[in-house]
């Protein structure tokens, strides 16, 4: 077996020099209810490279990938044309086949991408400092609610109808699991929700998206003043990052803790995972943040260097009393991520934005002239909310079958709302094209 | 120092009047190495002997500081903030935690005094 | 504070200052780049990306356009390509040789899961496409979750959790559930762990509420079954174990301890890191775990990556089935389907953890781990695991000192009785193998060990490896033990790219961005050696 290095020699003389007759008596502390006459049953033998590559190949051919189709699916992962440079980057063995940066003589190349990564985020977010990365934006928007709690130390967080409801639903698994409360405002189709009215001094936080699941952008000044005025914190959360070049950021809007989904940059849509959480606040609340953070520091010869640093917080040493159970992040995603981002530059980040809004502009403006559509948005960045005369499940499969990938219907993630059932999600990114824009154009106008 | 007291957890107390000093010993500080931050209570804070209310971090750990005594945090450290290092040099002296005005002078006589604590310390090998 | 204080782990005492002989101009050393920050690199008109013009549209931003610089520098691409691959060649990494982290399992990671993971159709799926246009990711998942079942002897799994403590939320959170539904939730707040454990264990079942007991061990290393049996009531909520152990020893009385525990009307919880030892050869689910995070990233060698990404999915028992968290893949007929937050299943589900689906990168991986091994090749892996790991046992026993008596497992762990006295602590010892070429081994932990030293080899090495790695570890022994190298190892490493860095600054003062008025931090080593 290709990775296994041990021969029957090699294995015959280790035995000897521990002193067992097999490998089996290696073994004995192993009950005898749980000792197996063998391998374990009902599974296939080894296979080499040809045939696991052909098992994988058959598994691809089973979809359409979003290469092949119009395509204008968003609703928090987004489509993006990643340079070349990334993927091999990321690819090479030091990086890919590295550890947590434990001892830090020796993976000084971890430490620094991640410091320089942090430091990207803080520009981008407009806050004071960021951490190396949560494993996702849905995770992390759950992390910055606990922090917030134990900041404040209040229960009860409020949450925006225009937050992304899977975010919605994991802050409400853990409220109802680790002991506070989460206060969810009906979904904000028409982005108009107000919520400055709901926070009193038992609010630990508000959670709000900017822009929102359905694509509206909002000024938060006001409801961070509100919060503040109360005691407590503003959790501005971002899924669409590439937003960030071309909206003012949460920072300048008083936002106490940004996170954001990072799979924007760097990351492909990969079925959903694994993405990079970024998470940004203010350097008064750093002690309370969750996750790794890499420092600046010298070593023993003068030398500028980098380590893990504010380890108390985390859960090795902490244990119970640990800001969180965290231990890993997302390491190699926020490489992709810190690679993608350097390669853009300031010049490249906001022209990228720029783009994604021209592309976004131009769908909107041609969906919302067809019979019947309302385009529900006065504002929005590169992903949008109309309203279709009929409910919009159907019709998105109806273009499936066609091959053409036509956004998601809200109901999809919002079931048990009937007013949201006419409205479709739309984004258009850079990489949209005419040839995708008009298929989908003429086959909405089809099945309408 | 006829009036400073101390705990199994090596923790000090030293009472003027009814206001105690509190810090950790020389062994803690050695034990704990380089101290890089100090949580301090507020004051106005009631706490009651035996109260997790401080805790002191060094790079790889992080320990609770126990209130040896009940009363309230008069006054917390705040030179701690900028040299948490003062721990480690001075840990009887400007590395002091936190003072308390202690509602119950009788506690301290459940405490070692300095010949006690350093019999104690010498048992822990 | 507590008793056991010490936990400097040889910190106190400052940093032993070096000397830098031979100077370059550069401050270079051959293939060694002294690496700038991208912001210290930047200028403005470069960019790596070409990216077309911009049609002039109105800005439907609601007033909200981005003013000011953000601040971000500009590289052109062969600049960013130099600047990466420099910093690259600072890491070690398991494609360079014995990586003996205990606990993290850094085995081979084959390219061919690479490959994969990157076909089109694969890497490139949106997780909300029509459902009728990824039954093949479904199927994949779905094939993933059919090996971890069965390998792990249980019928189901939750495959969304992003990391192994992720998974371990998971797995408290159905046991919570399962409390809830019995009405026993109130009643029930006490965890019991071994004073052993992963510090994610106490952090993620103190976060759901309970209060953590310790359970010693004996002096054979493993859980004293007498005092669990006297900790069991009808308060405790569940047991955190880990198997084997991690002190690489397994739990000889699991039977009995998953059955005292259950009759006690608790859940066991199995912390799944150490799996690597009997995969393909014992089946939790045979030695009554309730559920299990297995980490995808240690047994099924999804790579590293610096940290991350990880995933952790956790087999269930069928009394924690129901309660798994949406998204459920569901298989009605001969399709796929993915049932989400509220849809009808067979259950009730606690809740959601993520967004989307799960680590499906990660699950694309390790099924091309998984499929490459095979029913024969894991049981083969797990067996070469811990014959290496008691090879490595039995060839520095005479000058390390093994924590615990008898075999091992996958990982043999070391106390620093053999350097009492030398003036070398656990950490000079580490730190003088980086120069030997090798990463160190997990030091401190476990903490029930004083200055502990956990070597986990994996299956992944040659054996003249592996003996060049004991020869190594021999040789600093016995140098450390002579009394006269204290110093010498107090200076170690030297030839790493960075000397030993001082972690006491970077947390009384952290920097933890560039900023364009950074100066250097304060701190000179010399007078701290001095001190």
């Amino acid at each position: 077996m290709r990775y296994l290095p041990l021969t029957p020699a090699d294995r015959s003389d280790m035995l000897a020099a521990v002193g067992a007759k097999s490998v089996d008596e290696l073994f004995n502390d192993v009950p005898a209810s749980a000792r197996l006459p063998g391998k374990v049953a009902g599974l296939p033998d080894h296979l080499g490279e040809l045939e696991v590559e052909r098992a994988f190949q058959a598994y691809a051919a089973k979809n359409v990938s979003p290469s092949t189709a119009p395509f204008f699916i968003g609703a928090g992962a987004y489509r993006h044309h990643v340079p070349s440079t990334v993927d091999y980057m990321i690819q090479r063995g030091e990086f890919l086949t590295s550890y947590t940066p434990y001892q830090p003589e020796i993976t000084q190349g971890t430490l620094q991408y991640l410091f320089e990564f942090q430091t990207q985020v803080s520009l981008l977010t407009g806050m004071e400092v960021a951490n190396a990365s949560m494993y996702d934006g849905s995770t992390a928007a759950s992390e910055a609610v606990l922090m917030a709690n134990r900041i404040t130390r209040r229960t009860k967080a409020l949450i925006s109808g225009g937050l992304h409801p899977h975010y919605r639903a994991i802050i409400e698994t853990t409220a109802h699991w680790q002991g506070y409360s989460a206060v969810s405002a009906k979904a904000d189709a028409e982005g108009l929700e107000e919520l400055i009215a709901k926070v009193d001094k038992e609010t630990s936080c508000v959670v709000v998206q900017n822009p929102s699941f359905f694509g509206h952008v909002r000024d938060f000044t006001k409801l961070a003043a509100a919060c503040h005025a109360a005691g407590a914190l503003l959790i501005v959360v971002v899924t669409e990052v590439v937003s960030l070049g071309l909206i003012k950021p949460p920072g300048e809007m008083g936002a106490d803790i940004v996170v954001c989904e990072g799979q924007s940059i760097g990351n492909g849509l990969g079925f959903g995972g694994p993405y990079v959480g970024l998470f940004a606040t203010r350097d008064k609340y750093v002690r309370q943040m969750p996750g790794r953070l890499v420092g600046e520091t010298v070593d023993a010869d003068g030398k500028r260097g980098f380590v893990l640093t504010l380890s108390t917080r985390e859960q090795h040493i902490r244990r119970e009393k640990a800001t969180s159970n965290i231990c890993t992040n997302a390491g190699l995603c926020a490489l992709a991520f810190t690679v993608h981002l350097t390669l853009l530059g300031e010049a490249g980040f906001r022209r990228l934005a720029e783009l994604n809004h021209a592309k976004a502009s131009e769908l909107a403006d041609r969906v919302a002239a067809l019979p019947g559509v309302k385009l529900l948005n006065d504002s929005f960045f590169n992903e949008f909310t109309v309203r279709l005369p009929k409910p919009a499940a159907p019709v998105v499969e109806a273009l499936a079958e066609r091959r053409i990938l036509a956004g998601v219907p809200v109901s999809r993630l919002i079931p048990d709302d009937p007013s949201v059932a006419n409205l479709l999600l739309l984004a258009a990114t850079e990489t949209a094209t005419e040839a995708g824009m008009a298929p989908l154009i003429a086959g909405l106008k089809e099945v309408l | 120092m006829a009036d400073t007291k101390y705990t199994e957890e090596h923790e000090w107390i030293r009472v003027e009047g009814d206001v105690g000093t509190i810090g950790i010993t020389q062994y803690a500080q050695e034990q704990l190495g380089d101290v890089v931050f100090v949580d301090v209570p507020q004051a106005g804070r009631k706490v009651a002997k035996g109260e997790a209310c401080a805790v002191v971090e060094s790079v790889k750990a992080a320990s609770d500081i126990y209130a040896p005594v009940t009363g309230e945090v008069v006054e917390a450290n705040a030179a701690l903030a900028d040299s948490p290092g003062d721990v480690n040099a001075e840990p009887m002296g400007k590395g002091w935690f936190f003072k308390i005005k202690l509602s119950d002078k009788g506690e301290l006589s459940g405490l070692m005094d300095e010949a006690a604590y350093t019999d104690f310390v010498k048992s822990l090998g | 504070m507590v008793q056991s204080l010490d936990r400097s782990q040889g910190r106190s005492g400052g940093i032993a200052a070096g000397t830098s002989n031979n100077p370059t101009f550069t401050g270079n050393r051959a293939l060694q780049i002294e690496e700038p920050l991208i912001f210290e690199m930047g200028q403005p008109g470069r960019c790596g990306v070409d990216l077309p013009e911009p049609p002039k549209v109105k800005d439907r931003l609601n007033g909200l356009k981005r003013a000011g610089e953000i601040g971000l520098p500009g590289l052109s691409e062969p600049q960013v390509v130099q600047h990466y691959t420099r910093l690259s060649q600072k890491n070690y990494a398991i494609d360079m040789g014995v990586y003996p982290l205990g606990s993290c399992t850094m085995k081979h990671n084959p390219r061919i899961n690479e490959k994969v993971a990157r076909l089109p159709g694969i890497g490139d799926l949106h997780p909300l496409q029509p459902v009728s246009t990824v039954q093949g990711a479904l199927e994949l998942i779905d094939r993933l979750a059919h090996w971890l079942k069965t390998l792990t002897g249980m019928p189901a799994v939750a495959m969304s959790p992003a990391a192994g403590a992720h998974g371990e939320m998971c797995g408290m959170m159905a046991i919570a559930a399962a409390l809830e539904a019995r009405g026993e939730r109130a009643k029930r707040r006490v965890v019991l762990a071994p004073e052993s454990a992963h510090g994610t264990n106490p952090a993620t079942a103190a976060a759901l509420g309970f209060t953590v007991k310790p359970i010693p061990a004996n002096d054979r290393g493993r859980v004293d079954l007498t005092a669990l049996k006297a900790a069991l009531g009808p308060d405790v909520a569940a047991i955190m174990l880990t198997n084997p152990n991690t002190c690489g020893l397994f739990e000889t009385e699991i039977v009995e301890i998953s059955r005292a525990v259950h009759e006690a009307g608790a859940f066991f919880y199995c912390d799944g890191a150490n799996f690597n030892a009997i995969v393909g050869r014992v089946r939790p689910g045979d030695l009554g775990v309730d559920c299990m995070h297995i980490n995808l990233h240690k047994t099924f060698s999804t790579p590293h990556g610096g940290g991350g990404p990880g995933a952790g999915p956790v087999v269930l028992s069928a009394a924690l089935a129901p309660y798994a968290p949406y998204p459920w893949i569901v298989k009605d007929g001969d399709t796929w389907r993915v049932a989400e937050d509220g849809a009808a299943v067979d259950g009730k589900p606690l809740g959601r953890l993520k967004a989307f689906h799960g680590q499906m990168g990660m699950f694309t991986r390790a099924l091309s781990y998984i499929m490459s091994h095979g029913a024969d090749g894991l049981k083969q892996a797990a067996e070469d695991a811990v014959l290496s790991a008691n090879y490595v046992m039995a060839s520095l026993q005479d000058v390390m000192t093994p924590a615990f008596e008898g075999p091992c497992m996958h990982e043999a762990l070391f106390d620093d009785s053999f350097l009492k006295d030398t003036g070398v602590s656990t950490l000079d010892f580490a730190k003088a193998m980086i120069d030997e070429g090798y990463h160190p081994m997990t030091m401190y932990f476990p903490l029930v060990v004083h200055g502990a030293l956990l070597i986990e080899p994996t299956e992944s090495q040659a054996k003249e490896d592996l003996d060049l790695f004991i020869g190594a570890l021999r040789s600093l022994a016995e140098r450390a033990k002579s009394g006269t190298a204290a110093e010498d190892f107090k200076a170690a490493p030297r030839f790493a790219p960075r000397r030993r860095l001082d972690e006491t600054l970077a947390a009384r003062k952290p920097v933890l961005r560039w900023r364009p008025s950074n100066n250097p931090p304060e701190g000179d080593p010399m007078k701290q050696a001095a001190e």
